[in-house]
């Protein structure tokens, strides 16, 4: 993978408007942004209500993700193009999420929905409908995805990057600070983990910062391209930010998500937590 | 849209006893701008937060105690800082003019 198969630019989004084999699909935290004005044919993707599972805290299955995006007019060999607000953060979680049912050809709109506005480029709030398709998503791709014991195993081994802000990694602060405090049973970090805000990966308009500058800031916070690599958060949405980052963009083997993430492992009974701002001991 | 309403949203039904609330509103000149992006930086300068400001202006976040800065992006408009200091149990309500 590289910054040219994974990312698209707002002007490419703007000359591909018309053009029936891509989909744009708008995935925000704020649910209503969508309808109060989106890129002219995009649809939208709810992250909680579309892609959670509602009942089982984890996302919708593969049999339901193929029943979705077939209700949107979605088709296997469409070039899906995801964007939304908070600097992408649940568009980079829903391209992660297709990616792991198998969905060929993904792309990210460059700096999301926050660039385009702040371009003055046209947002309408018309009614998107695409005709209904039959979708068959792949089986899951669990080399993208980690889950709790592997990431207790990869205390001091791996590279584990925790992308939160630093208060939430030293555990001042347990959710990001637009969102009221809450979520896991305590605050911190999982031991050995570097903190790499996703934020230093982006400009302030949203865009990703170039390739040398990316690389540089991972390689100086000790991410050794030799071994295996796992990204969290507090819910897996910016660590999906990061993901696409190493994996998609630097084009880095073997990274994986944790989207269980820090609301998982901060309330877990029995696992090391470490607490301040150094990684701490295994 | 004509005449901004005062400070950050309505804190109904949000109990702020535990909170160290910063909001407030964008304005240009009287007019609130419903299309800016405003950043909470930490004191060293460090993204924590970000929130598109709504159709009349206003922003919110639940930040720590301390001194924080807000970074604040709008179409045709230069980028602003303002600083403000947070503190549990209460609100710290900011007017930021583009």
């Amino acid at each position: 993978m590289s910054r040219e198969t994974a990312l698209v630019t707002a002007d490419w989004v703007e000359d591909h408007l018309n053009d029936a084999n891509v989909v744009l699909i708008e995935v925000d935290e704020d649910v209503e942004a969508y309808d109060k004005g989106h890129i002219p044919g995009a649809v939208k993707l709810d992250w909680k209500k579309d892609l959670q599972d509602g009942v089982r805290h984890d996302f919708i299955s593969k049999e339901r993700l193929e029943q979705l995006l077939s209700e949107k007019g979605v088709s296997n060999d469409d070039t899906v193009v995801f964007y939304g607000g908070n600097n992408n953060w649940f568009a980079a979680y829903a391209y992660w999420y297709l990616k792991y049912y198998g969905h060929t050809d993904l792309r990210l709109l460059d700096g999301g929905r926050k660039k385009w506005e702040l371009d003055s480029r046209e947002l309408t709030d018309e009614v998107v409908t695409r005709e209904a398709t039959t979708y068959t998503a792949q089986q899951p791709n669990e080399d993208i995805r980690a889950y709790r014991d592997e990431v207790v195993s990869a205390i001091g081994t791996q590279n584990l990057i925790d992308v939160r802000s630093p208060d939430e990694f030293a555990g001042r602060l347990l959710a990001p600070a637009h969102l009221p405090q809450e979520a896991a049973q305590i605050g911190g970090h999982i031991p050995t983990a570097g903190n790499v805000p996703w934020s230093k990966a982006a400009n302030d308009d949203g865009t990703f910062k170039k390739d040398e500058d990316l690389k540089d800031l991972y390689a100086n916070a000790g991410l050794d391209e030799g071994k295996d690599t796992i990204a969290y958060c507090r819910i897996g949405e910016r660590s999906s930010h990061t993901w696409f980052v190493l994996s998609e963009i630097l084009g880095y083997q073997n990274v994986k998500n944790y989207d269980g993430s820090w609301s998982e492992y901060g309330s877990l009974r029995g696992v090391p937590v470490a607490v301040g701002d150094e990684p701490g001991e295994a | 849209m004509c005449g901004a309403i005062q400070g950050g949203p309505s804190l109904e039904g949000v109990d702020v006893t535990n909170q160290a609330v910063i909001q407030g509103v964008v304005l240009r000149g009287e007019q609130p701008v419903g299309n800016a992006y405003v950043r909470l930086l930490d004191r060293n300068g460090e993204f924590t937060a970000e929130v598109p400001t709504s159709a009349t202006g206003q922003f919110r976040f639940f930040a720590a105690p301390g001194t924080w800065t807000l970074r604040t992006l709008a179409p045709r408009a230069e980028v602003v800082d303002s600083q403000v200091v947070a503190a549990t149990g209460s609100v710290a309500d900011v007017a930021v003019a583009i």
